[in-house]
């Protein structure tokens, strides 16, 4: 055993890997939340809702239709994203005449709605979900013990990640995409239904938010307020980051989840803070965000 | 797709100002009579409620700003004014000074950092400030975490009235609304508020004309935080109580609830919205969680199909400002 700062290595490197957790769930959160303002230019107040909802359709699916942890990481995203996909064609679409701040406000009502229901009929306190068998027990790496699961989801959240990365910078289909961000009614005179790939890019930032859910099942509770703090600690990121660039996302979200966790060791009473005094210190040096372009 | 075609607020047609003073004066007679008829705390909680609404709208309705963290004025104010009145004895009136003094403070800073973005990341920068500071309210010792600070003492106004029975309080309460609301109206039709308005319908070209909207922003910004904040140290007086529900996000969402339903940039409407939204929850108080779905549903109806409020549309259909 040795230390570093006077702190034991072992629970530095522990609190190194909470870090790296939450920093998954920051990357993949703040990567939806920027897929969806690209192409919508709406800042969706309900993604910590949806990503809840991703936990709790794990947790019903292992209830009442004994699918397991492997199902849900493939059928939640695919049923949430469902839903994302019925919210932007009845109400989304209407508003993107209108001032920005009139999809924020929707979407934060749509939150209010989603976890109040949730609340009404599973109670406010967590509901406990397994580890599923195959990821339980862990790897001795010599300077400290990795649980598998944790290992798991940070391999997941990077590929999803890169994977998100790659499609949108990299491929025909993320090019068609970034036009219809630049200009819309150029890239439909090309013959491109870009109202559709709106609908569609939605429903896809949802999805990986319910997916983040998933992944959050077996560490956190799954609880109906579990996204309601996240999600502004998100937008702290979104803040951070700007939302100019995908691979901006999830760098900022795995720093600053690495940031936060060792705070947790350093100075345990600003862990909760110190994600928004960074926020404030980015304003005041680099207004625009460290990614960001313009305002 | 980027270009937003349609501000914030209902357009108003240009008829004066007459209309709004025979509002005003129907308003206060309403005001005056209300205590004998309702309950006059829950009263005074629209009143105080109404102000917190009025301040918010100062800053949405004139100068296009949507603040998503007014809860952390309304809040810290409420814990200034109890610790002020209950720990250091101050009178009420002077307790109720210090927390629109903190509120304007904490506006200052908030101000500052916030206003160095636009649109919906000055929203999401405002919601992030308050969350921190909501944190702190969690944390530091004089708040007494969730317990908040209770039994905070009324006291005698000026050293002399004893506020202790409910309409000598409610005079006060009444007194101070109008006071507030009378102040925004002025700001509202200043040239100050004048130059308010060019920013919210363009703030590029009211740059180019030689104002500085940062400076005007912040100005407002301020002036709205205190004015918040005035709302929520009264507020903690008429109940004795200043506590975590007061600075958590929900107020701030709330708020904008209130100004929304009542309709944006009206004189009129974040006073109505209030009263529906106080009421709703007073009434509906039994149907528990339902509220806040209730609360949700009226957001997206409010969005999709009745962005100009209830005093917007009234006022359409009367062809007249209010």
């Amino acid at each position: 055993m040795f230390e570093i700062f006077g702190i034991p290595s072992n629970a530095l490197f522990s609190q190194l890997l909470i870090g790296l957790i939450n920093g998954s769930f920051y990357a993949l959160l703040s990567l939806g939340l920027a897929v969806i303002f690209g192409m919508l230019n709406i800042i969706n107040f309900s993604h910590g809702a949806q990503y809840m909802m991703g936990a709790f359709v794990a947790y019903l699916l292992l209830q009442y239709s004994g699918l397991n942890y492997w199902w849900a990481l493939i059928v939640a995203p695919i049923l949430v994203g469902l839903t994302g996909v019925l919210i932007e064609r009845l109400l989304l679409q209407w508003l993107y005449k209108l001032d920005h701040l009139y999809g924020l406000l929707l979407t934060f009502g749509l939150a209010l709605i989603i976890e109040g229901v949730f609340r009404n009929y599973f109670g406010a306190s967590g509901l406990p979900y397994q580890v599923p068998d195959a990821l339980r027990g862990g790897t001795n790496l010599g300077f400290m013990f990795l649980p598998n699961y944790r290992a798991w989801v940070i391999f997941i959240s990077l590929v999803v990640c890169f994977g998100t990365w790659f499609v949108i910078e990299r491929t025909k289909l993320g090019s068609n995409l970034r036009a219809a961000t630049e200009n819309p009614t150029l890239v439909r005179a090309f013959g491109i239904n870009v109202p559709r790939m709106i609908t569609l890019t939605y429903g896809f930032g949802v999805a990986l938010a319910a997916l983040a859910g998933v992944m959050a099942a077996p560490i956190y509770n799954v609880s109906p307020q579990m996204g309601a703090d996240l999600i502004i600690v998100v937008f702290a990121v979104v803040v951070i980051g700007g939302m100019g660039s995908i691979m901006g996302a999830i760098v900022t979200g795995f720093g600053l989840g690495v940031v936060e966790g060792l705070t947790k060791v350093f100075f345990p009473e600003a862990s909760n803070t110190v994600i928004f005094v960074i926020m404030a210190i980015v304003l005041l040096i680099r207004p625009a965000g460290l990614f960001g372009r313009g305002t | 797709m980027s270009q937003a075609t349609e501000t914030l607020t209902a357009p108003v047609s240009q008829s004066g100002s007459r209309s709004q003073s025979y509002a005003f004066a129907l308003l206060l007679l309403l005001m005056v009579l209300a205590p004998f008829v309702a309950y006059p705390v829950f009263v005074m909680k629209v009143l105080c409620f109404a102000l917190f609404a009025c301040a918010f709208n100062l800053l949405i309705g004139y100068v296009g700003l949507l603040s998503f963290g007014h809860a952390l004025f309304f809040g810290w104010a409420s814990y200034a004014t109890a610790h002020a009145a209950k720990v250091w004895g101050l009178t009420p009136e002077l307790a109720i000074l210090f927390g629109g003094l903190v509120a304007g403070g904490l506006g200052l800073v908030t101000g500052l950092l916030a206003i160095r973005r636009q649109g919906i990341y000055f929203a999401m920068i405002t919601l992030a400030l308050a969350q921190m500071m909501f944190f702190f309210a969690l944390q530091a010792p004089f708040t007494h975490g969730e317990d908040g600070i209770q039994a905070v003492p009324r006291g005698r106004l000026f050293g002399i009235v004893d506020l202790s029975g409910d309409m000598a309080m409610y005079a006060l309460v009444l007194a101070i609304f109008v006071g507030c609301f009378l102040l925004i109206s002025r700001i509202i039709h200043s040239p100050f508020g004048e130059v308010l308005k060019a920013i919210r319908e363009n703030e590029t070209r009211a740059i180019s004309l030689g104002y500085r909207t940062e400076r005007y922003k912040l100005v407002a910004f301020v002036l709205s935080a205190t004015l918040a904040g005035i709302a929520g140290g009264t507020k903690a007086l008429v109940f004795g109580l200043a506590s975590l529900t007061d600075v958590h996000w929900t107020m701030s969402g709330e708020v904008v609830l209130m100004v929304l339903v009542g309709g944006l940039g009206t004189v009129f409407g974040p006073v109505v919205g209030a009263f529906v939204i106080i009421a709703m929850q007073n009434y509906l108080a039994g149907f528990g969680q339902w509220v806040t779905v209730i609360q949700g549903v009226i957001f997206v109806v409010c969005v999709i199909a009745f962005r100009r409020g209830v005093i917007g549309e009234l006022a359409n259909l009367l062809r007249i400002r209010l």
